[in-house]
């Protein structure tokens, strides 16, 4: 290939990925966009990126209506929570899956993962009716218990795809070295395995913020999170829009916050098992 | 101490019985080197004498003490990995200090212990670096250094030499000579390499297919080996196999003879062969000459030879230098 050929192909790669990227972006845009404006100019017969007159009215009216924070408060301990209490438990499952492998293993793995592929309205009744019986209806502990069980076979799933690029060796020279399990867990997998178990706690946390189905469900007032802060306005009387963008935007910009923070992060992490 | 007795020991993979009974007796002291092919089942068995494989049957006796069920850690052994297996999150310092903190030393101990084994390996000025930093001969040092602060009954070597370029293998072959003449410690020595074995080891048990075809010293087993295949493996280049006619001795099928043991001539001999490539090495030259018989064989000569490719020879065995195989591959009777 020669120098101009690579360039014309360069070219036509990053117009080609701003283009996607753009797509990707544009609704996000336009929520912000409309959280700026009034109701009448949102819903009007011809919208205007730019040219409107600029309003915080919204966010304002927002906040006074709906306790913002509680709902921001919710959603963070729902999220780092499940994340944590995901990783506690998927930390040993990926260690014996990837070290300590038997017949059954892929068999396992491969179940926990069609688990993901069920709709989940299949179990909507079951799971109602436990946190009835258990008085985990909106409740935090029951919606960071619930998010737990749905993520965790994606975090099983990661944490042993880095687990597996780990050599056995350096864990059996711990066995040797005099290690227990939770030493060899502690001192030598887990800092090896950083930037994938970083990786998984941030997936998780943004699987968790925007989870909508369980959320929705389970919650009323009390441990609602921002998804069903949102919900909320989206009322009998009807949509207002611009309210709704509002509302929209102070719940995905945090999560957006984190994710450009650590895009980098997340990106080594997804990618981690990818090239040797 | 540090004595180890294999009893009747057995491995099997799912159906695969990879590691035949066996019995094999190591004293206090001693450098053993396991050598053999690929998957002949040497690395198996020293990671059953670690502990880091299941026995599935035997028993493993350590220092005359029934270890088989017993866990790596508790068995008093440190092992060196071929891929070095070091901690890269953690300074040489800290790998090194690993096992000494697992087994609650005093601070104060620890760091006169690292200091002594950073004197032994010259790691002194590399303490404080990570693995990443160092080259693979000090990466290897520091493996050892970590195994030496334990101050095991045994230490165990699984190929730890094949990661590193030729020069350096040959260092760090001496220096693990060295530490073994120094520490006086019982060392189990795997490589698939027979200089290895021969240039370091007390005695030598040559593994084939899970089961041990030979243990001796080196040169026992250069000048007495039991079987064609252990003939073949001991001795660098190996020893050349010449079909016998059945005419001449009903009993022998192959004959061996080592390339250091043919007397050329270009006037009479046994055997009469043309010169193909030739090999020089300097000091010496190995040819490889096409027998009428068409076997092929390497011919140690002078370093000066002055033979060219395509020339006529005569070859002949040294007198009582040749060794006789059976048909089973068996040695009738070795004429030293």
């Amino acid at each position: 290939m020669t120098i101009k050929d690579s360039r014309r192909s360069k070219l036509i790669y990053t117009i080609a990925a701003w283009t996607i990227s753009g797509m990707i972006f544009f609704p996000i845009l336009w929520t912000l966009i409309t959280s700026f404006k009034t109701e009448s100019e949102a819903i009007s017969a011809t919208p205007a990126l730019f040219a409107f007159e600029w309003t915080l009215e919204n966010y304002s009216d927002v906040l006074s209506r709906s306790p913002y924070f509680n709902h921001f408060w919710n959603s963070v301990v729902i999220s780092l929570g499940s994340s944590l209490l995901g990783l506690l438990i998927a930390v040993p499952a990926a260690w014996s899956m990837a070290f300590v492998q038997t017949k059954k293993t892929k068999h396992l793995l491969m179940w926990m993962l069609s688990t993901k592929m069920l709709p989940p309205v299949g179990v909507l009744i079951p799971i109602y009716l436990l946190f009835r019986d258990f008085g985990l209806l909106d409740t935090k502990l029951g919606l960071v218990i619930v998010m737990t069980l749905i993520n965790l076979p994606i975090m099983v799933w990661m944490l042993y795809t880095y687990f597996r690029e780990i050599p056995n060796e350096i864990l059996e020279a711990s066995r040797m070295d005099g290690a227990t399990i939770g030493e060899e867990i502690f001192h030598v997998l887990l800092p090896i395995a950083l930037p994938g178990i970083a990786s998984t706690l941030l997936l998780n946390v943004i699987l968790s913020w925007n989870e909508a189905f369980w959320t929705l469900i389970l919650t009323a007032a009390n441990a609602a999170p921002l998804t069903a802060f949102i919900a909320s306005y989206s009322s009998p009387e009807g949509l207002f829009y611009a309210k709704l963008s509002a509302a929209s935007a102070m719940a995905i910009v945090p999560i957006l916050i984190l994710g450009w923070f650590s895009q980098k992060q997340l990106v080594r992490g997804l990618s981690f098992g990818a090239v040797k | 101490m540090g004595s180890i007795t294999l009893k009747q020991v057995t491995k099997n993979f799912d159906e695969v019985n990879v590691i035949k009974p066996l019995d094999l007796e190591i004293k206090d002291g001693e450098f053993i080197v396991f050598v053999g092919p690929s998957g002949c089942g040497k690395s198996t068995l020293l990671r059953m004498i670690a502990g880091l494989e299941d026995t599935t049957s035997g028993n493993i006796e350590i220092d005359g003490q029934d270890a088989t069920h017993t866990p790596p850690a508790k068995r008093g052994l440190a092992m060196v990995f071929q891929s070095y297996a070091l901690y890269p999150h953690m300074t040489v310092r800290n790998n090194i200090a690993f096992p000494l903190k697992r087994a609650k030393v005093s601070p104060a101990e620890i760091e006169s212990k690292i200091a002594n084994a950073a004197k032994i390996l010259n790691l002194t000025d590399y303490l404080d670096r990570k693995p990443g930093q160092l080259s693979g001969g000090q990466r290897q040092r520091v493996a050892i250094g970590r195994a030496i602060v334990r101050q095991p009954s045994a230490f165990l070597f699984d190929e730890p030499l094949s990661n590193l370029d030729a020069s350096l293998r040959v260092n760090m072959r001496l220096e693990i000579s060295e530490l073994h003449k120094s520490l006086s410690t019982t060392m189990i020595y795997v490589t698939h390499d027979q200089v290895e074995a021969m240039t370091m080891a007390d005695r030598i048990a040559v593994f084939n297919g899970g089961i041990i075809e030979q243990v001796g010293t080196p040169l026992e087993l250069y000048k007495h080996p039991v079987n064609e295949f252990v003939a073949g493996f001991i001795g660098s280049p190996k020893m050349n196999f010449i079909a016998v006619p059945q005419s001449e001795d009903k009993k022998t099928v192959n004959l061996g003879i080592r390339p250091e043991h043919f007397i050329i001539s270009q006037e009479q001999g046994t055997y009469k062969g043309t010169v193909g490539v030739i090999e020089h090495l300097g000091s010496e030259s190995f040819l490889h000459v096409t027998l009428e018989c068409g076997t092929t064989v390497t011919v140690k000569a002078d370093g000066d030879c002055p033979l060219q490719y395509g020339d006529a020879i005569f070859l002949s065995a040294q007198e009582n230098k040749t060794h006789k195989f059976d048909k089973n591959g068996l040695t009738i009777k070795t004429t030293l």
